[in-house]
């Protein structure tokens, strides 16, 4: 007997995979760029997000600003917002060309997938990257299950 | 009156870029020019370049941007959320007002890079006295 995969809708639902992966295909590639270029609003700052041991990393690049320009707090065990303003500098009777940088104010929420302390909180800032370092709350941390034998 | 051009403006995620022995991506990094009587300034954001890694050079009218940026300790874990990469930064602008090569100067702060390029002495205006007789 030959078995074969169960398609319900047949060639309908090849196409709908296919186009599928047409637009993944098309998002993968403009994906960096936050969706820009497909006229979205991309959320700003872009952020990575890593987790390392009993830590989770946040990463975001603000060039220009200080820690003292930006507000970072963490709510309800699991988010963090970060606030902030990036002001464009001032030139007496200048003539602009090229304006490429964005500037104002932004915040950004950002759910994480565990509770983390909030009085373990560490924000770095090194080059126009801010690090924030947050260490997961003790019921996120693994725990080792004894087994016993009987 | 001081037309300047640069590669295409594009997204960070194109790479435009020489070849390269160290591989990896290059980004545009995204900048700022304005113009006074006396100078030309170019603001560039590059994030995560420290001041001792810009290479900045000016050549026949060109100028020629290169910002190294480190391996940052990312690079073991997965990520849970990446909506950004990172790699170096490269961007040349021709120039094409008189400018002094000589007295360009640029400083880098926070992951900004502010240039100045002064124009000649011969093309900045002067303020001419008028005396009463």
């Amino acid at each position: 007997m030959r078995l074969s995969r169960w398609q319900p809708f047949g060639s309908l639902w090849n196409e709908l995979q296919q186009l599928q992966r047409e637009m993944n295909r098309v998002f993968e590639r403009w994906g960096e760029d936050g969706g820009r270029l497909l006229g979205l609003t991309p959320s700003y700052p872009p952020l990575n997000v890593w987790e390392e041991n009993e830590n989770v990393f946040v990463e975001a690049e603000l060039p220009g600003l200080n820690l003292n320009d930006l507000e970072i707090y963490v709510t309800g065990g699991n988010q963090l917002t970060i606030k902030g303003e990036r002001k464009q500098p001032e030139v007496p009777k200048a003539v602009w060309h090229r304006q490429e940088r964005g500037f104002g104010t932004f915040s950004r929420s950002l759910t994480l997938p565990f509770p983390v302390d909030p009085d373990k909180v560490d924000a770095r800032f090194e080059n126009g990257v801010l690090l924030i370092k947050l260490a997961k709350h003790e019921s996120a941390k693994p725990r080792k299950i004894s087994v016993k034998a009987e | 009156m001081a037309e300047m051009t640069s590669v295409p403006q594009k997204g960070r995620a194109e790479a435009a870029a020489p070849e390269s022995t160290r591989g990896g991506n290059y980004y545009t990094p995204q900048v700022d020019i304005c113009e006074t009587d006396r100078e030309l300034i170019l603001y560039a954001d590059l994030p995560g370049v420290k001041p001792e890694d810009v290479d900045l050079r000016y050549e026949r009218g060109e100028l020629l941007l290169h910002g190294r940026v480190s391996r940052r300790p990312a690079a073991g874990s997965p990520f849970l959320l990446q909506e950004y990469g990172t790699g170096d930064f490269y961007r040349v602008f021709s120039i094409h007002e008189s400018i002094d090569s000589s007295k360009i100067s640029a400083e880098c702060k926070n992951g900004v890079l502010t240039v100045h390029l002064p124009k000649m002495e011969a093309l900045q205006p002067r303020q001419i006295q008028v005396r009463g007789t």
